[in-house]
């Protein structure tokens, strides 16, 4: 057995960015967000993702702005710590260990050194009853201090973060429950509290949903459950005290935000608008509608110019203050459950899944965004519960990502189902998916599977469907109309004994198909649909089939209702082996042998990796996350790490993530790849002085080549050209731009500059990918590479003939420079898919 | 309102708001003519065809035929049967509806211990309320209504209306304004009207010379009264020791004036009028400033903006209520706006201010009232504002005047109810005080019922009407409806000759004789009824002291009538087929000369009791026509009183809901009576909002005491225990549940009955069978002219 070792379930990628409000830095350039395991910085001009701070092991609960510096941010995390980072560089400044799990941060200009936290009152009962602490940072040189001065504020206090706030200079904070209000004043330290009755006559709903205090006036804000907002003043009387109600929104007010001179109110809930209020003028309001999901938080800039939303479906909005949209930051949009599976786009290598109602997304999942929403339905969604409304419940993508197949529903409840099945396909103009062929009736009943045929000339899907069939559809010219183009049809109709089918599946080569009825494995061949041969192990209906790879190819697993996994092998027609252990997910590793197989016994979800022709598996972890786990997916890595160990070994070539029911994408990290980013974020330095510009990026990029190549031990000054470059550069930044000779003139000397650095930028991935490949593949299949590929390989052994990378002489020839350009511009993608086709 | 200048405003008679469709408001004035007095207004209405009634009544059910055995069957609805002493109050109902005219009566059957005559036919209509204004010193709330009625309630006894001054016709009360203990009312009839509080009747009116007045206002010194007039002036009038005096004119404007306010000080005067407001010095007479209100956007840029109330608060500050839904606030010293709220898309109609000018409450024609407080922004400094804070959806609709007493919002408005609603910040101990009330109908009997013959006369402010009930045979089991053999019947409408409204009236227990008074005439009517023919006839001299009265009571036997009038005093005449006699006067020993509001006979003749509104209950010997003796005085007005026919014992209800009895013969309360007030009454009877209104006695029980409120009927047996705090107050659904021998431990003295609602009445008869005077509140709801239509969610 494989103890579990430094392979730990992490979030990253696609994590929820709505978790607590967004915070926009003091000069408006920067928004930052809770993500997953680490807080995101964004740029609020270009919507860009900067970087992440990273360093927690567990979720991040709260940021804060540090008030005495406001390059700042305090960060609290479940992992029991407090971290201060500078968040334009992005590094780590201190540690405070607090030792409890926190949830929720604030701090005050008044209480300077001190952070409030909210932690559980009991580490048994997560749920039932939080505590405000107060905690004093120590002053200490070190990088980890321990925190442990704790004095409680108040307990029994809100599990929502947005019902607590500080009020005018931080005198008193308010903290409601339930159904009571609380105002604290630290000097005299006493709390006043003031409760509303459960329900009035006409039914209203009172309970508290979050509470704001204006910035300059002893006025609170509360929201509360029926859409109303009152205005509480007077509050340091028992009974004089007042308040006034105002009344738009029609369901729970979910955020409050106070600008900070205090002359508006923001509002925001379901409905999605956010409301801008008047202060002081009873019900003057403005609106801003449609904005996507509903609001969940609003926050403002300290100069009041700019306000963020974040929304249910994990988007950040940044609005101007002229109520006027000016940035969209998406996360993974997450729904109430993915229909579809987690799929990977084989070209852009994006994860692939249900998004907006009737959309696929595209997200990648290295640079953590949001590619782009297909609209697979093309219908209008209105937003009203109740309604039956066409869903995207299925999509397959065959392997070179060419085509796209989809399966849209109406009437998963009710008696007449309605589903279209369509196919897309890709188109490189646009780069992005046409819809090809929409196939009506394509079964009688519901689909329940599909999936395309992995082989290189013919493309082929096959669907099945719970009326016993399972169809064949191919590409071929429609006799009637006899156009051009190509649509799909049906090529072959199958059936086993009129069982019921329940899973597909092709082998990596597609010379066979494998469709199991019920407790029946059949094999086909596509080519001639000839039943080849069936398998069966009684008890227990099949789940999931899977085909293995590479070395395993000739094994079939799979996997029954009745905790059975067999393997089969294909080349005996037998059982190979097989186990006893409940199995909600199987997937298989498009790269390597390895299958994961998720287990869910006792209340908890076990990951077994293994191969299919030994039954031991690789590596287990227990516990992965208390819910079953029914959709996870490989995702293929960039660069492959080179992990010795082997527990880790299986996460060398690609990443396997998983989506729980509660839809927290997880995944697994290793101790390598955690130290590679660490090392990466505390690299990246900004230079404070100069804007983030597009020109910045690339000086940045140049400057940081630069200080590599000045590193490395080779001999520096052997580059007499190096240096022009960056006088060049600092002649451009550093003239005043009136005595600065014609663009024209500095443009060539410029460009050529940026001309050798990108040299060495690309002869690095390239470089590497070769090496990969030639890891991979373990015979020399060159030859079939194209005319390209050789010239680009040519030009690298010229190189490596040269000597190191670092020797290459910048004046290139004409021809040479040409060369270069082209290879730049030539696409590498196909590379991925080269490597994933040949096993 | 360029209507006005057009119509010969002195003839004006009513004043009724009428909206267009844009909901905006226009004051529309109509001019009727006088209709020639008629002398007897008999009118007999025709006896319905029981079968045209039976075939409307099945339409609206929406059975497609009677099931004609059912019908005749007696018992055809039945509902529950339980023991009958368990649970006190069984009834027999008979309803009797009135529809379209048709007098009907829709029988259910019970067996118990009465017959009910449920009665809806009396078109009671309450009056909108116009103005409002209180009296701090003396805790009255003074109230006028549309129909020129001008009624006083005491805030601090549980808004008992301790007085009411009926109205004329044609007088359009705009104002009321109290000066010291005097009150003033201005109206439309351009005259000023000085009201003899003692006496329940106008003192004097003067004109003003001006035109319609609009409103009217005393300053906090009690010297002056200051008036705005169509023609655009503001009258000053100096208040004299017995009479008011005209003093001078502030400078003329253009427009009419609408509304006016003393600075708390005296020296000046802010008027509102159309789109602006002026300040006034009140010395000089001459116009400070002249502050322009804004018109709304919009289509109603074209309409004048209407200052419908203003405020002068002593900081200087002007707040101003207007057409366009503005609450605004001026600084009188540079004439200038300080802020707006924009309260409602209607108008803004009245406002008030808390004595110590930290709270102002608006009513606006939404029918919602808005409290502004004057609240510190940052805590505990002193730079206050004026903040816009709670709102009160009591009305349905247009609020026409608010008024802030000390511990709560009182407003008034078309929809006729009298709405308290207690600001319990301001409350020290939450009590029965302290909850909200409304108050729908006035706390006088409208209705007297003739025992012996059934018949019920209905008090009207223009016209009485008489009605005899109806019959019904068969027998029931409890909550079941009786057959209708005889529908009850319209027997006569009188109209009043004159302008003033009706004051009092009653009908002879035998049924023989009619009387009412109004302000100036009382009448008397001797009525025949034989059969089908009932005839009516005036009884001509009447005794000159008989020339009005306060409250009129019939001796039981008919043969005397009791006249309440001045000084506290009741005149008795003799009754007889010949005609009236004057007999006596009966005066009491000493106290005030408050007027007469409530009297009560006994059975044999011997006693008479009265009430009047200082609280005292004087008891006089009818047989020596002397004053027997006087009640001690209690701190609550009695709201009810009657004589216990077998004991002579009086019982007497008061506004605070404590019951006293008090034996007349041996001048002392009886042993009950101090049972009660040792023991303390129930907390939930004395928490009832609403006083009782009549008190009577079960022959067939003598133990059994019958009272009645708005809302419940309720026997108090004087033979059973008590209630305590502890024990279940109503607890009827209980005891029925219970065993036998249980049931006796549980039961207590009051029971209660809430079956029927809105009750203007209740009368026991002597065949054992009640009178339930109802007056549902939905259909005085149906018959208010429509509110302004209001954009609902979700509509």
């Amino acid at each position: 057995m494989v103890e579990e070792s430094d392979v730990r379930v992490v979030r990253f990628g696609g994590s929820k960015i709505n978790l607590r409000p967004p915070i926009i830095s003091t000069d408006s350039r920067f928004v930052l967000c809770t993500s997953g395991d680490s807080v995101k910085v964004y740029s609020t001009r270009t919507e860009e993702w900067l970087h992440s701070l990273q360093g927690h092991t567990n979720q991040v609960t709260g940021i804060a702005l540090n008030p005495a510096n406001h390059l700042q941010v305090y960060s609290c995390s479940a992992d029991g710590t407090v971290k201060l980072w500078d968040f334009i560089d992005g590094i780590l400044i201190k540690t405070f260990i607090i030792g409890y799990p926190l949830f929720a941060i604030y701090v005050s200009e008044k209480h300077e050194g001190i952070v409030f936290l909210h932690i559980a009152m009991d580490t048994d009962s997560k749920k039932e009853g939080f505590q405000l602490v107060a905690v004093h940072l120590p002053k200490s040189a070190e990088q980890e201090v321990e925190a442990k001065e704790l004095s409680a504020v108040s307990s029994h206090i809100s599990p929502n973060p947005s019902c607590t706030a500080f009020g005018r200079e931080g005198q008193y904070i308010a903290f409601a429950r339930n159904l009571q209000l609380n105002v604290y004043f630290f000097r005299k330290q006493k709390t006043y509290s003031f409760s509303l009755k459960a329900t009035d006559k006409k039914g209203a709903k009172n309970a508290f949903t979050c509470i704001a205090c204006h910035p300059t006036d002893d006025c609170i804000a509360t929201g509360h459950e029926d859409g109303k907002i009152r205005l509480w003043r007077n509050f340091i009387h028992k009974k004089e005290y007042t308040y006034s109600t105002q009344h738009w929104h029609h369901n729970a007010v979910n955020t409050l935000c106070f600008t900070p001179e205090g002359t508006n109110l923001l509002s925001g809930g379901i409905e999605s608008v956010l409301v801008q209020w008047q202060y002081g003028t009873g019900n003057r309001k403005e609106f801003l509608p449609r904005l996507g999901g509903s609001i969940l938080h609003v926050s403002a800039s300290s100069d009041g110019q700019l306000f963020c939303t974040s929304h249910s479906d994990n988007k950040i909005t940044v609005i101007e203050s002229s109520f006027k949209v000016c940035g969209v930051i998406q996360g993974l949009v997450k729904g109430d459950a993915v229909l579809t599976d987690l799929m990977i786009d084989p070209r852009s290598k994006a994860l692939v899944l249900n998004g907006k109602p009737g959309h696929l997304q595209f997200y990648s999942l290295l640079r953590d965004k949001h590619l782009y929403n297909l609209d697979i339905v093309q219908q209008e969604y209105i937003y009203e519960a109740g309604l039956d409304q066409f869903e995207v419940v299925k999509a397959a993508f065959d392997i070179k990502g060419y085509w796209l197949a989809t399966v849209e529903e109406r009437g998963q409840k009710s008696a007449d189902l309605e589903f279209f099945l369509k196919l897309w396909s890709y188109d490189e103009r646009t780069q992005s998916f046409v819809l090809n062929t929409t196939i009506t009736a394509a079964h009688t009943d519901r689909i329940i599977s599909m999936c395309f045929s992995s082989s290189e000339e013919t493309t082929m899907l096959v669907t099945i469907a719970e009326d016993g069939q399972f169809k064949a559809w191919c590409q071929g010219v429609d006799a009637d109309t006899k156009q051009d183009q190509n649509f799909w049809s049906c090529d072959f109709v199958g059936s086993y004994h009129n069982l019921k089918p329940t899973n597909c599946s092709f082998s990596a080569d597609s010379s066979l198909l494998a469709v199991s009825f019920q407790e029946v494995i059949t094999i086909w061949s596509p080519d001639t649909w000839e039943l080849l041969t069936t398998l069966c192990q009684p008890p227990g209906v099949i789940r999931d089939l899977c085909f293995g790879r590479l070395s395993c190819s000739k094994y079939l697993i799979s996997t029954t209702t009745r905790n059975l996994l067999c393997c089969w092998n294909l080349l005996t027609c037998a059982l190979e082996w097989s186990t006893s252990v409940e199995v909600s997910k199987l997937q298989s590793d498009p790269l390597s042998e390895n299958v994961a197989a998720f287990s869910y016994q006792s209340k908890h979800t076990d990951l077994f990796v293994f191969k299919p022709n030994e039954p031991r598996p690789l590596f287990t972890h227990k516990n992965v996350c208390s819910e079953k786990i029914h959709r996870a997916v490989f995702v293929p890595r960039e660069e492959p790490l080179n992990n010795c160990d082997e527990s880790s070994q299986w996460l060398n070539r690609s990443q396997l993530y998983f989506l729980t029911q509660n839809m927290d994408l997880l995944t697994f990290s290793t101790a390598t790849e955690e130290d590679r980013m660490l090392s990466s974020s505390t690299r990246l330095v900004i230079d404070d002085s100069v804007a983030v510009t597009p020109f910045y990026l690339l000086l940045g990029k140049h400057r940081q080549q630069q200080q590599k190549l000045n590193t490395p031990s080779h001999q520096a000054a052997d580059r007499p050209q190096q240096p022009q470059g960056s006088v060049t550069i600092t002649e451009l930044l550093h003239t005043p731009a009136h005595v600065l000779p014609p663009a024209s003139v500095l443009c060539s000397m410029f460009v050529s500059s940026l001309l050798i650095s990108n040299t060495g930028v690309l002869q690095d991935p390239l470089r590497k990918e070769m090496e990969s490949s030639e890891q991979e593949m373990n015979s020399e299949k060159e030859e079939e590479d194209s005319e390209g590929e050789m010239e680009a390989c040519d030009s690298q052994q010229e190189l490596r003939v040269q000597g190191s990378v670092d020797e290459v002489t910048p004046k290139l020839s004409k021809a040479q420079e040409r060369e270069l350009k082209r290879v730049r511009k030539t696409d590498f993608s196909w590379m991925a898919g080269l490597i994933a086709s040949k096993p | 309102m360029q209507l006005f200048s057009s119509l010969w405003l002195w003839k004006l008679s009513c004043k009724g708001i009428i909206r267009t469709t844009t909901g905006q408001r226009h004051l529309k004035h109509t001019h009727t003519c006088f209709r020639k007095p008629q002398h007897k207004h008999l009118q007999r209405d025709q006896l319905q065809n029981s079968e045209d009634y039976w075939e409307r009544r099945r339409r609206t059910i929406g059975l497609k035929e009677w099931d004609h055995a059912r019908l005749s069957d007696p018992d055809w609805v039945c509902a529950g049967s339980a023991g009958l002493d368990a649970v006190g109050i069984w009834f027999r109902e008979c309803t009797h509806d009135r529809e379209e005219g048709t007098q009907s009566e829709d029988l259910r059957s019970a067996m118990g211990e009465f017959k009910v005559h449920r009665v809806r036919f009396f078109d009671y209509m309450p009056s909108g309320i116009r103005a409002l204004a209180f009296n701090q010193d003396t805790e009255r709330m003074a109230v006028a209504r549309m129909d020129g009625s001008v009624e006083v309630f005491h805030c601090s006894d549980r808004f008992f209306q301790e007085k009411i001054i009926p109205g004329r016709e044609q007088c359009g009360i705009e104002g009321l304004s109290w000066v010291g203990e005097r009150l003033f009312s201005a109206g439309l009839n351009g005259g000023i009207t000085e009201y003899d509080l003692t006496n329940q009747k106008v003192k004097y009116t003067i004109d003003a010379y001006g035109g319609p007045i609009w409103t009217i206002t005393g300053n906090q010194q009690g010297t002056h009264l200051a008036v705005g007039c169509e023609d655009g002036t503001v009258k000053l009038f100096e208040v004299n020791e017995d009479q008011i005096q005209f003093e001078r004119n502030l400078d003329r404007q253009k427009s009419r004036i609408i509304s006016l306010s003393w600075h708390p000080s005296g020296s000046k005067i802010a008027a509102g009028m159309m789109d602006m407001i002026q300040v006034f010095n009140v010395e000089t007479g001459h116009s400070i400033h002249r502050m322009l209100a804004d018109r709304g956007a919009g289509t109603s840029r074209s309409k004048e903006c209407v200052v419908w109330s203003v405020v002068y608060l002593s900081d200087g500050t002007i707040i101003t209520g207007d057409s366009v839904g503005m609450v605004k606030l001026w600084d009188d010293q540079t004439g200038t706006l300080i802020k707006s709220h924009n309260v409602t898309k209607c108008d803004v109609l009245a406002l008030s201010v808390s004595q110590n000018e930290d709270s102002l409450v608006a009513g606006t024609s939404e029918g919602i009232v808005v409290q502004f407080q004057f609240v510190s922004m940052v805590l505990e400094k002193d730079d206050k504002e004026w903040v816009r804070t709670r709102t009160f959806r009591n009305h349905t609709h247009d609020i026409r005047a608010v008024a802030e007493i000390t511990t709560a919002v009182v407003s008034g408005g078309m929809d006729a109810q009298l709405v308290v609603r207690p600001l319990l910040d301001k409350i020290e101990v939450r009590s029965a005080a302290s909850a909200l009330r409304k108050i729908h109908f006035p706390h006088r009997r409208l209705v007297s019922c003739a025992r012996k013959s059934g018949l019920m006369l209905f008090q009207y402010p223009g016209h009485l009407e008489l009605w005899r009930l109806g019959e019904s045979e068969g027998k029931g089991t409890p909550g079941s409806s009786l057959f209708v053999k005889r529908n009850p019947e319209k027997l006569l409408q009188l109209k009043v000759k004159g302008e003033d409204h009706i004051r009092c009236s009653a009908v002879s227990p035998c049924g023989g004789w009619i009387v009412y008074s109004t302000a100036s005439t009382l009448r008397l009517y001797r009525l025949h009824c034989d059969n089908n023919n009932i005839s009516i006839t005036k009884i001509s001299k009447l005794p000159k002291v008989l020339s009005s009265a306060n409250q009129l009571c019939f001796s039981s036997d008919s043969s005397h009538l009791f006249s309440a009038s001045a000084q506290s005093s009741v005149h008795i005449a003799s009754l007889s087929q010949s005609g009236c006699k004057f007999v006596g006067t009966l005066k009491p020993k000493s106290g005030s000369h408050q007027a007469i509001h409530l009297l009560a006979a006994s059975e044999d003749g011997k006693w008479l009791a009265s009430a009047n509104s200082d609280h005292e209950v004087h008891i006089y010997n009818l047989q020596t026509q002397k004053a027997h003796c006087t009640v001690p005085v209690y701190s609550s007005a009695v709201t009810a009183m009657g004589i216990h026919p077998a004991t002579n014992c009086l019982f007497m209800m008061h506004a605070d809901q404590q019951m006293f009895e008090y034996s007349i013969e041996q001048k002392q309360y009886t042993d009950w009576s101090r049972t009660v007030q040792r023991k303390g009454l129930h907390r939930f009877w004395v928490e009832r909002d609403t006083p009782c209104l009549n008190v009577m006695f079960n022959p067939q029980n003598p133990s059994h005491v019958i009272l009645h409120d708005m809302y419940m009927l309720c026997i108090i047996d004087q033979s059973l225990p008590l209630p305590d705090d502890k024990t279940q107050f109503y607890n009827q659904l209980t005891l029925k549940s219970l065993t036998e021998e249980q049931r006796k431990s549980q039961s207590h003295a009051f029971k209660v009955c809430k079956t029927f609602k809105d009750i203007l009445c209740v009368e026991l008869m002597p065949d054992q069978s009640l009178v339930v005077v109802e007056r549902p509140l939905e259909d005085i709801a149906t018959q208010l002219p429509a509110p302004i239509k209001q954009k609902k969610f979700a509509t």
